[in-house]
């Protein structure tokens, strides 16, 4: 029997805006088998960021079933879903998303203080050596250049050891030559740690490394395959 | 696979929170200590007026003894019989009497005359406290022989020294001493009659005492044992009554001047608590903004799986603990203030004001202000609660819940309910209560519906021909997260108590000064007695002045109202009869006719002399009447001077009573108070200062028992005492002001990175540092001239309005000081703004950029 990280079954998301209703996701369905790594792609305003933040736990479906690490997201309550987040997820933004009060070592050590753990401080200091920053540990995030921002969340989302993680145009900020640099820590880190990684991107170099990619269009699955195999699967 | 669900872990302890709130804070300490120096003022002046409370009362206790200056004093309003005397030689220890009433005196040297409160004394009062006089022994000098202690302030006046003389009466004194304190007397009440000290034993010889003028005969008594005292008070109690006679004990007086003290200290503890709240709603407005700014952080912990609980505790405990801190500061500013109070009203009480540190004042100042603070600042906070975690992937479309708003409606409803009770605490009443907290809200809601009116009607009416500088000064007040409102509100609400203010005191002084207009009297001579009636008359007319009224006035007392007497009155709450209807004393006169100053509204006025055997019909001003709960045709009985005379209500008079001359409560109809001991008043007019001076010489010289109201005294004494009672209230009115400026500042800095990407954008585009300090100039201008028009236009209805209804007359608002108070308020604001933001304006952007981004 195969082991599931993801299941999304029949999603639907919509908003209201006036009077007028908006279906950003049109009944999308697909599986992540766990420790795979999967890209999702499409053009803008195709629903991508809409998709990862539902399966992220960051906003509540409109209809349809979200079941991450056996547990459903679509109908847990906001406290039962932060808890969620803090235990089994991790996340890369685009835009780093680091907060500007906190050294980079405390960027990393917040989620761990979280979850309530102790003597976290040498954790975090590892992981900021793995990703090359261990001179920039006391630094504030103003202070620190968009790639080493990145590499602080990237520290940042695997010091909970997430089941699953999700990295939302992880390059989109960083020129072409730090980005070079941050695709393969980001991989050599998820290897390391056997994680689930679902990345959206424009970078076609970066779905490519990815085992598969998801095509949206329109709010809907155009395309769902393996990478080198561009036959297109049905959905079921 | 099916997993079992989570529950949300056990959350992380309230330390972390602490540490998160302090993290979090880094970058924003300076701007979130500007917001809580709002409530600093607010705290300061309650601490302030707590402490100087706190103090007051302790000195009222400590020196109540020499606030009376005896255990005992009784005051009769008329010379004591026989049987009063030898109940009086019976009484205390030691004695002492003084016989005190108006009379003019008159500085030989300079020939000035003045109505002053003579005080013949004798015997060694006060027993407790003593005058303080310049030199010191003049206190007993002056008992020694035919000499006088003169108030200070009278001495000043008319450039009086020690050994020069002063006539009292038929008699002239050697000035002892200069007086300047007495037992139990104010700065205030020295104003409106100066004293004059003479010995007891050259009254008589003054020719001062004539029947029927005003006396007050004050016996003083000291006891060893205050139980004696006791005793004998209980003893004689029946007597008291019987012969009007009042007494005071240290105890009553006490009592009376910690009520005084408590009714002021009230007015200031609101005035105070008015500053707080205006500080709390600035921190309300720059929370808001704070909030707003610290969404993406707080994105993100809700991200990284912080609960909505955790992320809303961590901002609560940095403004809890920041309303702490303004609260201390508060706190110890207001301790330090209240070293000054005592030099603000020290005109006002009769104590020695002491002061220093009051901890339970300063523990109730912090907790009200942490508590405002707090409630006020969850406000802001709860929209914390619509704040998703997908705002760090993109601003969600999110409108706030009900859950939400019926949170906000709770916190709003706390608030409305602490503001009635901390009212009600200080008033005692729930009725006041209410009213002062409805009082707020409608003023702060009437606040900003004038400013929103305001600033529409610029915005639309606003000259867009303009050049580029005043337009963008002026639509600064529109950018997004503008306080412009709530600095209007702020800094409005001073403008309209300092307005007010001034408006009352002017419509009061105007009142005053125009009832003397238009050939209407200025000149009231009284105590004049029946013999002197027809010389002093001749004495006017050779001054080719006018008589305007010529009447006899008789002093008499109620002594029953429908059938009831003090004690029943007293003792019967339900005939509503108000007990102290019996303690004063009346000045009545008869007549036949109305006056022009007078309107018949209920019954028939007596025209035709009485008859013996026929009820004597008398006339009655109709709110008096209402006081006394009579009405046409209710029985009253007065006693004239020990004679019992009964009389029937006939009539109710509407009287004017704010023109300057003579009216009366009480008319009785002719041919009754004939052979009563009586004096009369004679009212004129005198065209300037300088016949008023010659014809005031000519009189006390003719007349030396004869006193003189003169208008123009009058005038200079009102003003004199709303400038010492304006001062107190602009002294508090401050704190209000000096609120809505650190508000003004809190909001600039809260806008600050903004407009520093302004100024950064403009300057890229080629404006100059003059232009971009101008634009700014404009912006802080146009928020004055808003704050100070808003809070004007508001005191300028308030006085319309107090004109109309209260003072019945026409308002003419005062044109210089409205354009002095609104231009030195619109330059105020502008002054803070420019200050806030020089740094901004003339710091190199890309430097400010680095700093503040």
């Amino acid at each position: 029997m195969m082991d599931y990280m993801l299941k999304v079954d029949r999603l639907c998301k919509s908003y209201q805006s006036g009077a007028r209703c908006l279906t950003v996701l049109h009944d999308v369905s697909f599986t992540v088998e766990t420790g795979s790594v999967l890209a999702i792609t499409g053009p803008s305003g195709s629903g991508k960021t809409t998709l990862l933040g539902l399966c992220a736990g960051l906003d509540q479906v409109t209809s349809g079933t979200i079941e991450l690490n056996g547990l459903r997201l679509d109908n847990a309550g906001e406290e039962e879903r932060a808890s969620i987040r803090n235990r089994y997820i991790g996340y890369v933004f685009q835009n780093f998303q680091l907060l500007p009060t906190l050294t980079a070592l405390e960027n990393v050590m917040v989620p761990l203080e979280l979850q309530g753990k102790r003597n976290i401080r040498p954790q975090a200091v590892e992981l900021l050596e793995k990703v090359g920053l261990a001179d920039r540990l006391h630094h504030y995030p103003v202070q620190l250049s968009g790639g080493e921002q990145q590499r602080v969340s990237i520290a940042r989302a695997f010091s909970t050891h997430p089941r699953i993680l999700f990295a939302d145009e992880p390059t989109g900020n960083l020129d072409e030559e730090t980005s070079s640099k941050i695709i393969p820590l980001l991989f050599e880190l998820n290897r390391e740690a056997g994680t689930t990684m679902v990345i959206v991107t424009h970078n076609a170099d970066l779905a490519k490394s990815t085992q598969r990619i998801i095509r949206l269009k329109g709010g809907q699955i155009m395309e769902d395959k393996p990478t080198g195999d561009t036959t297109p699967v049905v959905q079921n | 696979m099916k997993k079992d669900r989570i529950l949300p872990e056990a959350l992380p302890g309230f330390r972390w929170l602490l540490t998160m709130a302090w993290r979090d804070s880094r970058k924003s300490r300076t701007r979130l200590s500007l917001f809580m120096s709002a409530i600093v003022l607010g705290v300061a002046a309650l601490v302030a007026i707590f402490s100087l409370s706190d103090h007051v009362r302790g000195d009222i206790n400590e020196q109540a003894k020499e606030l009376l200056g005896a255990d005992l004093v009784l005051e009769a309003h008329r010379a004591t019989d026989s049987a009063v005397q030898k109940m009086v030689d019976t009484l205390g220890d030691r004695r002492s009497r003084d016989c005190r009433f108006a009379s003019m005196v008159t500085f030989p040297k300079g020939g000035g005359t003045r109505l002053v409160q003579v005080i013949a004394l004798e015997g060694d009062y006060p027993y407790y406290g003593r005058f303080e006089t310049i030199p010191t022994h003049a206190d007993t000098d002056f008992r020694r022989g035919q000499q006088a202690l003169v108030d200070k302030t009278l001495m000043l006046q008319y450039d009086a020294k020690v050994g020069d003389s002063i006539r009292v009466g038929e008699l002239h004194f050697v000035i002892a001493g200069m007086l300047t304190q007495a037992p139990g007397r104010t700065g205030l009440s020295t104003t409106i009659a100066p004293p004059v000290y003479i010995p007891f034993r050259y009254l008589e010889q003054t020719g001062l005492l004539q029947k029927g003028s005003r006396f007050t005969y004050s016996f003083y008594f000291r006891y060893a044992d205050p139980q004696k005292m006791n005793r004998q008070l209980s003893a004689i109690q029946p007597v008291l009554e019987h012969e009007g006679l009042n007494y005071e004990t240290v105890a009553s007086r006490k009592k009376d001047t910690g009520r005084q003290f408590e009714d002021l200290s009230q007015f200031l503890t609101l005035i105070g608590f008015v500053a707080l709240l205006l500080g709390c709603i600035g921190i309300a407005g720059s929370i808001n903004i704070y909030i707003r700014e610290k969404i993406p952080s707080i994105a993100i912990l809700r991200c990284l799986g912080a609960g909505i609980r955790q992320t809303f505790l961590i901002y609560l405990i940095q403004v809890t603990l920041l309303g702490w801190v303004g609260a201390s500061v508060g706190a110890g500013l207001g301790t330090a203030i209240q070293q000054l109070l005592p030099l603000v009203i020290k005109d006002i009480l009769p104590v020695r004001i002491s002061t220093g540190i009051s901890w339970l004042s300063i523990a109730k100042g912090v907790g009200i202000g942490v508590v405002a603070s707090f409630l006020f600042a969850l406000l802001p906070l709860l929209s914390i609660h619509r704040i998703a975690p997908l705002y760090t992937l993109r601003a969600p479309v999110e409108p706030g819940s009900e859950r939400q708003n019926l949170r906000q409606i709770l916190v709003f409803s706390v608030i409305l309910v602490l503001i009635i009770l901390f009212t009600r605490w200080q008033m005692q009443s729930w009725t006041q209560a209410l009213i002062f907290s409805g009082g707020i809200l409608a003023a702060f809601l009437l606040l900003t519906g004038v400013a929103l009116l305001l600033r529409s009607t610029v915005r639309r009416f606003f000259p867009h021909s303009l050049n580029y500088l005043w337009r963008q000064g002026f639509a600064n007040l529109y950018r997004p997260n503008n306080q412009t409102i709530l600095l209007v509100v702020t800094i409005g609400l001073g403008a309209m108590f300092i307005g007010t203010l001034y408006f009352v005191q002017d419509m009061l002084m105007k009142r005053v000064a125009m009832s003397a207009d238009n050939n209407q009297p200025n000149i009231v001579l009284f105590d004049i007695q029946p013999g002197q009636k027809a010389a002093v008359e001749q004495l006017v007319k050779a001054h080719h002045l006018p008589v305007y009224q010529n009447l006899p006035v008789v002093t008499m007392r109620i002594e029953e109202i429908k059938g009831h007497n003090a004690f029943q009155a007293k003792e019967d709450s339900i005939s509503g009869i108000p007990a102290r209807a019996f303690d004063g004393e009346l000045r009545v006169t008869y007549r036949d006719s109305l006056t022009n100053t007078e309107e018949l509204t209920a019954g028939k006025f007596e025209t035709k002399p009485h008859t013996s055997g026929e009820p004597v019909y008398i006339s009655l001003d109709e709110s008096y009447a209402r006081r006394l709960r009579v009405s046409v045709g209710d029985s009253m009985v007065f006693n004239v001077q020990g004679m019992l005379l009964p009389a029937v209500v006939g009539s109710l008079r509407k009287v004017d009573w704010q023109r300057f001359q003579t009216n009366f409560r009480v008319v009785f109809p002719l041919g009754v108070l004939e052979e009563a001991p009586r004096f009369y008043v004679i009212v004129t007019r005198v065209p300037s200062a300088e016949v008023s001076a010659g014809f005031q010489r000519a009189t006390v010289k003719a007349f030396p028992n004869i006193s003189i109201i003169d208008l123009a005294l009058v005038l200079k004494v009102l003003d004199e005492v709303l400038r010492k009672m304006g001062f107190v209230i602009r002294f508090m009115t401050a704190f209000s002001i000096a609120t809505g400026l650190v508000v003004l500042m809190a909001s600039i800095y809260v806008s600050k990175v903004q407009r520093v990407r302004e100024t950064v954008l403009l300057r890229t585009l080629g404006a100059g540092r003059k232009q971009i300090f101008t634009i700014n100039v404009l912006e802080y201008c146009f928020l004055g001239m808003l704050a100070a028009g808003t809070g004007l236009l508001l005191s300028l209805a308030g006085g319309w309005a107090l004109s109309e209804f209260s003072f019945d007359a026409s308002f003419r608002p005062p044109f210089i000081p409205i354009v002095v108070i609104f231009f030195s308020i619109t330059l105020l604001t502008a002054l803070i703004g420019l200050l806030s933001i020089r740094n901004v304006v003339s710091t190199p952007p890309l430097e400010i950029l680095r700093k503040e981004i």
